[in-house]
């Protein structure tokens, strides 16, 4: 494709997020699965364990993150199929892949804007950021991968209801949670929790986070940026080809 | 003269089911395209595949020289449709829902902006821009979405089914939109169950039944092809038996519609002096006596009919 013909998809993809953000941000199912339900996973899990505040910290940014930025994703290929604007969508001249792009950036900048309310918090209440520089490039690396695990995790079945979409979505994501140092550290889980936490891109954030804050990680901070990455790439491109596949089921 | 819409051999098929069958037609620019067939016939899959929302399984389709296949986003850039079912974003107004479309279409922000007004006001939603689209009535939410296939100034307008469920002042509203349109130069393909519609409106009309064309041709060529379509209208002082008008010499079929009698024949006014002799006869007076080339509607009946082996 050549050059300015990408720009002009990519500038297409830009007025589909911005579709988005004014149509999703305060839909049900986002606004449940997205913020209430992490907050008070993370008030059950952090109340009456006399945990360090950046050890809190490290945890509530990764679940504000997480879920932030797959709360919106999941919902819009099925939202859209059902209501027949997927196939408005269709018909204009934006290819697919922009179209996923479009609602990936939706969801990256909800979830990257979420994320910054904890951030404060955490700011207000003392923790020390000992590398912003990283946390920041962390974030935003985050935001984009779990967006687009978000988008990922809507490509099958081919549906248009989108309470099974949302279902099985947190099926993936609240595992993820629990496997990923959120709560835990991974340095204090048994071998094969740290085996098994090295599959979650999450695990990735919150080692980041926990380098950036308390200065200590299980991976380096190089490992974390390359997986971190490796994953984006992964859930991108996948989510892609799979939604090109089983896009026509839908319309 | 110049095509805007070629297809060959188009196929699509649903599992089992073929909904379109190797057909091929061409639209000409410049002309309004009528598109009819009864429920399921294929009118819909065709549209999409044009539109570029489905793929055929085989075949091969073109607008103004790009194939749907190979160059869809170029294909794409000159088309705009209405679908057959409302869907302007509900949860946008009517202003975000043009601006989203222009944005999609790459129409720079001034240009859009500009179009937007003006077909607003020109389809009676100025007032109304700043509402969600959530809240507006079925006419004005097919007026809306008008407004946002045309804001691209289109070379070729796809309408599936426009003035479905329409009372009768919007539908005539958008009837005189796509006629204007169509002077301005745009190429309109429009599928319709209405025949009155495509009557008044196509230059050319294919008519599709299981997934096949069964005819393509003007509409006045299409009447005139039906000679056996052709009828006499007539009515008596008194009620007479339908059988022994159906009995007259030439008159291949006889039905009774209201308190008249239509008799069908491929010589219409050779059966006028027999009705003349059998009224005589039977001491009756002629209330009224019309001739008449088949509607449309009777042409489609027909053809489908004799698609279908009845």
């Amino acid at each position: 494709m050549p050059e300015h013909q990408f720009l002009e998809q990519l500038k297409r993809a830009f007025a589909i997020a911005k579709k988005d953000l004014h149509i999703y941000y305060k839909r049900g199912p986002v606004v449940i699965f997205g913020l209430i339900m992490p907050f008070f996973l993370f008030l059950a899990f952090s109340i009456g364990r006399n945990m360090p505040i950046e050890q809190l910290f490290t945890g509530l940014v990764g679940m504000a993150i997480f879920f932030s930025s797959m709360s919106i994703g999941p919902a819009i290929v099925p939202f859209e199929a059902r209501s027949r604007n997927l196939e408005r969508l269709v018909s204009a001249p934006v290819a697919v892949w922009a179209i996923l792009i479009g609602d990936i950036i939706a969801s990256f900048l909800y979830g990257l804007l979420i994320s910054i309310v904890p951030l404060i918090i955490g700011l207000v209440l003392g923790v020390t950021i000992t590398n912003p520089l990283f946390l920041c490039l962390g974030m935003i690396l985050a935001a984009f991968c779990f967006a687009s695990f978000g988008v990922l995790l809507s490509a099958y079945p081919p549906t248009d209801i989108p309470s099974t979409v949302m279902m099985i979505s947190n099926l993936v994501k609240f595992p993820l949670v629990f496997i990923s140092g959120v709560f835990i550290p991974i340095w204090e889980t048994h071998d094969w929790g740290r085996i098994v936490a090295s599959f979650s891109p999450l695990t990735y954030f919150t080692d980041l986070v926990s380098y950036c804050t308390q200065g200590t990680s299980y991976y380096s901070v190089f490992v974390d940026f390359v997986a971190l990455i490796g994953f984006t790439l992964l859930f991108l491109i996948a989510a892609i080809k799979i939604h090109e596949k089983t896009l026509p089921e839908r319309l | 003269m110049e095509t805007s819409i070629e297809v060959k051999d188009l196929t699509k098929n649903y599992g089992e089911i073929t909904a379109v069958d190797h057909i091929n037609f061409e639209v000409r620019k410049g002309e309004i395209f009528g598109f009819l067939g009864p429920n399921g016939a294929g009118k819909t899959t065709t549209i999409r595949i044009l539109t570029g929302v489905i793929k055929p399984n085989s075949g091969t389709a073109a607008i103004m020289g790009y194939s749907i296949l190979k160059e869809p986003l170029r294909a794409k850039q000159i088309i705009s449709v209405v679908p057959e079912m409302a869907n302007a974003y509900i949860d946008l107004t009517a202003w975000q829902n043009l601006m989203l479309i222009g944005e999609l279409y790459g129409v720079p922000k001034r240009k859009r902006q500009e179009r937007a007004g003006h077909l607003l006001k020109e389809f009676g939603l100025h007032e109304r821009r700043n509402h969600l689209a959530r809240g507006f009535s079925k006419g004005m939410k097919q007026k809306l979405i008008l407004c946002m296939a045309m804001l691209t100034e289109p070379q070729v307008l796809f309408l599936d089914e426009p003035t479905g469920g329409l009372d009768v002042e919007s539908a005539r509203l958008i009837r005189d939109t796509i006629r204007q349109y169509n002077k301005d130069g745009t190429t309109v393909f429009l599928s319709t169950h209405n025949m009155e519609e495509a009557n008044q409106l196509c230059d050319r009309i294919a008519i599709i039944n299981y997934g096949r064309i069964a005819a393509i041709d003007s509409p006045e060529n299409l009447r005139m092809e039906s000679s056996s379509l052709k009828s006499v209208e007539i009515s008596f002082n008194k009620p007479v038996p339908v059988n022994e008008l159906s009995k007259i010499s030439n008159v291949a079929e006889a039905k009774k519609i209201g308190d008249k009698i239509r008799l069908y024949t491929d010589e219409p006014h050779s059966i006028i002096n027999n009705l003349t002799d059998y009224a005589r006869s039977k001491g009756l007076t002629i209330v009224s006596l019309n001739t008449l080339a088949p509607t449309l509607e009777d042409v489609f009946i027909k053809l489908i009919k004799e698609h279908r082996g009845d």
